[in-house]
Formats: structure tokens, sequence, C-alpha cells
């Protein structure tokens, strides 16, 4: 089922909706945000300057750090009499962010959440088991107005307490689960710890992961543990940008369906900034263009992907964008080529002879960058000719995948560095 | 009628052979031959030993990870051209030998070691030739 009509605007309805509502945004931050109008100044772009979808790239970007110079409500459009709810995201480094939403901009809100749950398989019959921090984190709330506007039961447990999640979910007979994909995991992992059999004893028939980049090895590890018939979607957004909502995967999973008629995509090179053809990969930079409390104008997200406009078997006519392949932040240009440590994690995880554990090191022969992969064998082997066969397996995929030569180094099981918080697995010893 | 050998993963970085042989002499696990494969960047360690779980548990508790595997240890006896025939009759029954190394435990005698990829197959080839294999009861007894 599609929720609204506008899913389906044809291309050409989909961008006058967006022109119009782009030149409106731009105005309205123009005259009433001060940082903007400075930046836009700085640039030498007045708001009449946007005549079409593609003057968009003569406007600046905004960054996270726009946003922490400007803590907490410079870069806000309304007075804040007008706000009826106030986020923040828990800055690791530094100020945290804070967003702020009107009465119009919680009801767009849980309109695009409404949307993605409903691409997720989500119908007023559902029992949603909501397993996202509560609190000032935008995941929970987002989700829990979305699906309680499709008329769901919502079970707002929260995260933690993992046993009593598996009662929840065993006596209310929970259909839908909303939670990060390694925390599924988790929960799977308790409930047979618990005598309970995820697959037969309970009823979880439809997973909305989000807020952690789901690739295809993640997804097939919790079909593994619950169950193959259920239908698992990720869906994207940031607190910046609103929250969960900004788009999501239907039926066919096959990249997230970006709700156009709030938000316009472009994909960037994260170096030159400059705006890359459809079905390249690159940063993602989004622009709001109906939220009135913190509009944002061109917000790179630092989330790598790429866009596609082709038509989508559900019917719905909203671009895709591929699940996330990584953080901008962490890519590593090597030799020309951008790479993704994740792009390296894909192939490592794709081979039952390696433990998960890797090390990338990249160091400078001469003019020549050097890739190098360490890698952990998951057990010993006695067959030499095995390990060689594997060496050159992975340095081919590798070389597929990332399009430059690594050189693989096995590793003895154990034998790298683990993390508890945040792993560091790249070491970039090229001097700078 | 099959040995178990002991295979353990090294990385080639300095000491780090050094340090596997530090772990079963300090634990009393006695080597009996030892063969090595390797590249400049990984080599495999190959080894006969008094007391094989033992060996692999030791090591595992020192970080490094084995695996034992079954072979035949052989007895050649001092005859030229042995060893050749040896290899022809495991050859015709159809049988590759992936790799041989050899061993000595008692003076007048040489014995090898082989890892074939059908054992079963190649231990009654080499029963038919007329030639003994060591089973470990045995070679913990010498
Ligand atoms: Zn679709």
């Amino acid at each position: 089922m599609i929720w609204s009509k506008e899913e389906t605007l044809s291309r050409k309805e989909i961008e006058a909706l967006q022109l119009s509502r782009l030149q409106e945004t731009v105005k309205r931050v123009y005259e009433k945000v001060a940082p903007y109008r400075a930046k836009m100044d700085a640039a030498g772009v007045r708001p009449e300057d946007i005549k079409c979808l593609a003057d968009l790239a003569k406007l600046p970007f905004v960054t996270k750090q726009d946003m922490r110079d400007n803590y907490p409500f410079g870069l806000f459009a309304v007075p804040k009499d007008d706000l009826v709810r106030i986020h923040a995201s828990s800055g690791t480094t530094g100020k945290p962010t804070v967003v702020g939403y009107t009465e119009n901009d919680l009801k767009m809100w849980t309109e695009c959440v409404s949307r993605i749950a409903c691409m997720g398989g989500a119908t007023k019959k559902d029992v949603a088991q909501i397993c996202f921090g509560y609190g000032m984190f935008t995941g929970a709330l987002g989700l829990h107005y979305g699906l309680e506007n499709i008329g769901a039961a919502i079970v707002p447990s929260s995260t933690g307490n993992s046993e009593k999640q598996i009662m929840y979910m065993k006596d209310f007979e929970t259909t839908l689960l909303v939670a990060t994909p390694s925390y599924a995991l988790r929960l799977a992992e308790v409930a047979r710890e618990l005598g309970v059999d995820p697959k037969k004893d309970l009823k979880v028939k439809i997973g909305l992961v989000g807020s952690e980049m789901l690739t295809d090895a993640m997804r097939a590890e919790m079909h593994k543990c619950w169950g193959d018939e259920m239908l698992i979607t990720s869906n994207y957004g940031m607190s910046e940008l609103m929250g969960p909502g900004v788009s999501g995967e239907c039926e066919y999973m096959d990249g997230m369906h970006i709700n156009e008629d709030y938000f316009i995509p472009e994909i960037i090179d994260p170096v030159t900034g400059e705006v890359l053809p459809e079905g390249e990969k690159g940063e993602l930079v989004i622009t709001c263009i109906k939220k009135e409390g913190l509009p944002l104008i061109r917000y790179r997200t630092k989330d790598i992907t790429r866009l596609t406009y082709a038509p989508c078997k559900c019917g719905r006519t909203f671009c895709r964008m591929e699940n996330l392949s990584g953080r901008s932040d962490d890519m590593l240009k090597i030799r020309g080529v951008n790479v993704f440590p994740s792009q390296i994690e894909e192939v490592i995880l794709g081979f039952d002879e390696l433990g998960p554990h890797y090390e990338i090191v990249v160091e400078r022969d001469g003019y020549l960058d050097k890739l190098t992969v360490r890698v952990e064998l998951a057990h010993s082997t006695d067959s030499f000719a095995e390990l060689e066969r594997l060496a050159a397996d992975v340095k081919g995929r590798l070389k597929t995948m990332l399009g430059v030569d690594a050189k693989v180094k096995l590793e003895s099981p154990n034998t790298l560095q683990r993390f508890e918080g945040k792993a560091k697995r790249v070491k970039d010893l090229r001097s700078k | 009628m099959f040995a178990k050998q002991l295979s353990v993963f090294i990385e080639n970085r300095q000491g780090r052979l050094g340090e596997v042989l530090n772990v079963l002499k300090d634990n009393g696990v006695n080597i009996l031959s030892l063969s090595l494969a390797d590249t400049t960047e990984y080599g495999l360690l190959r080894l006969i030993v008094s007391d094989p779980e033992s060996g692999k548990e030791r090591l595992a508790e020192a970080g490094f990870s084995s695996i034992l595997s079954d072979v035949l240890i052989i007895e050649i006896p001092h005859t030229a051209g042995s060893l050749q025939g040896l290899l022809k009759s495991i050859e015709t029954a159809g049988v590759n030998v992936e790799y041989m190394y050899g061993l000595s435990i008692e003076a007048e005698r040489a014995y090898v070691v082989l890892k074939a990829s059908d054992l079963q197959a190649a231990a009654t080839a080499i029963e038919a030739y007329g030639v003994k294999t060591v089973t470990r009861e045995q070679l913990s007894s010498m």
C-alpha cells in the first residue's frame, strides 16, 4: 500500500513542487536567518537567483559545524514561541546540535514516517515495539508518531532491559520491531538464552531498522535469527534534517525512497564539493524545502551513497538512495580513487575463512599510495595452498570492489587490536 | 594407522617462530619433526610432537591458533629407490601427495611424514607396497 498520493507524482510535478518550495524556503531564510544571509552574501547569491532546480548548486553548504557555531537557536527561522518541540543530538565532541519543530513540522514528520512505515509493511493491525532510546534522540519519537498515525499499537519499550523486551514481545504478540540492526540481533540472542525461539515463539514479521548502516550481510544475519519471512527494511534520517523519515526502503528493498516533496537530495564529491551526476557515489547533501523551524539548506550529511531516478516496481516515483556505504569522514583517497573502509569490511565479512577484525594501512611509497589490508584468519589450517588461494581471492575481490590494488596480509587469529568503543581500523601513515 | 600433525600459522615477523618453539619447550612438548613452508608474509609450521593435543592447548593459551590433522608416518627401507617406489605406488592408486617431510626417531631407520588427498587410500597403497606406517601409539612409545 502507498500511504500518500504525493509518492506517485510524475517527475515533472515533483520538480515543479520542489522548485516553488525551494524558492520560498530560500527567500524565507535569507530574510530571517542572519548566518544564512551572511553566507549567501559572501557567495554572491540572492534568493531571486534561484530560477531552476540546478541553481541549488549556487547556494553555500551548511555543516554540523555551522549548527555548533550558532548554538542553540541561531539557525532557526521562527521565533521560539512557535516551537512546540526541541530535540538535541548528543555531541561526542563539543556542543550538541539542537533542532526545533513547529506544529507543522511535527505534522510533516509524522506524515514522512507514516509513509516509510507503510513502505515497510506496517498496518493498523500491527503491534509495534519501539526499541530505540526515547529522550533527546529523535529516532524513537519519530517512529512512534508515524506508526501511531497509521493506527498501529505502540509499545514504547525503549532500549535496555532486553529480557523484559522479550517478555513484552511474547505476551503482547508484537508483530513489528523498531531497532538498530545490531540491537535486533542482540534481542534474538537474548530470546534464545531465555529459551524463546524468535522464529517459532514470537510473532515479529516486520523489522524497521535504522540509525545504523544496514549491509546485505547484516540483513542476512537478521533473517537467520528472526526467520526468512520477516520483512526487514531500512530507513534513513538524521535529527538535523528532521529525524527518521527522510527516506526508507519499500518491499523491493532496492534503495530507500526519499520524500522528495519535503527534501531535495544531491550527491557531491566530498573533497571538491562538486555536484556529481546520477548514479555516482559521493556525499549526500539534503535541502529541507518545507520545514519551518529549522530549514537547513544544502546540509552535508557526511553519508556516502548514490541516487537513482529509475522507476521502482512498487509504483512510487520518488528517487531512491542506495543503503549507505560509509561516512565521508572515513573516506581515503588512494591513487586518486575514493576508498571507504566499509567497502573493505564488506569484502572481509564475505569470507568465512576470515575473522571480522581488520586493519587498513596506507603508506606512501615514493609517489605512490600503498594500501595494505591486514586480516585475521578465523582458524588455522594445515594447507599452504589454501592460504595462498585465500590471500589471492581476498586481493581479487578487493580489487573488484575498490578499483585499486591492495596488499593482503594474513594474520593469526586474535592478533589485531580489539576496540570497545568506536573502532579505529585505519592507519594513514602518509604525511599530508 | 594415522598420526597427528600440529600445524601453526605464523606471520613472518622477527621472533614468531621462536615464540612457538618456546611455548612447546616450556610445557614439555617434545618436537620430533618440523617443517616450515613460507612466503615473505607468513609461514605454516608443521610439527610432529610428543603430545599434539596438549601442544594445541598450550599454544592456544599463548595466543597461537593451530589445528590437528591426520598424516601418515611411513618407515622408509634403507634401499636405493625405496622412496621413489613408494610414491609411485601411491600415485598409481590415484592419490595426490600434498606434502612430505623427513622424520628421524631412531638412528638406523628413516621415516617420512606424508599428507595426501586421500589418506586412507594412500595407506592402503603403502601397505600393499610392503612398507610400514607408524601409529601415534607406536610413536609415543618410541
Ligand atoms: Zn519502491
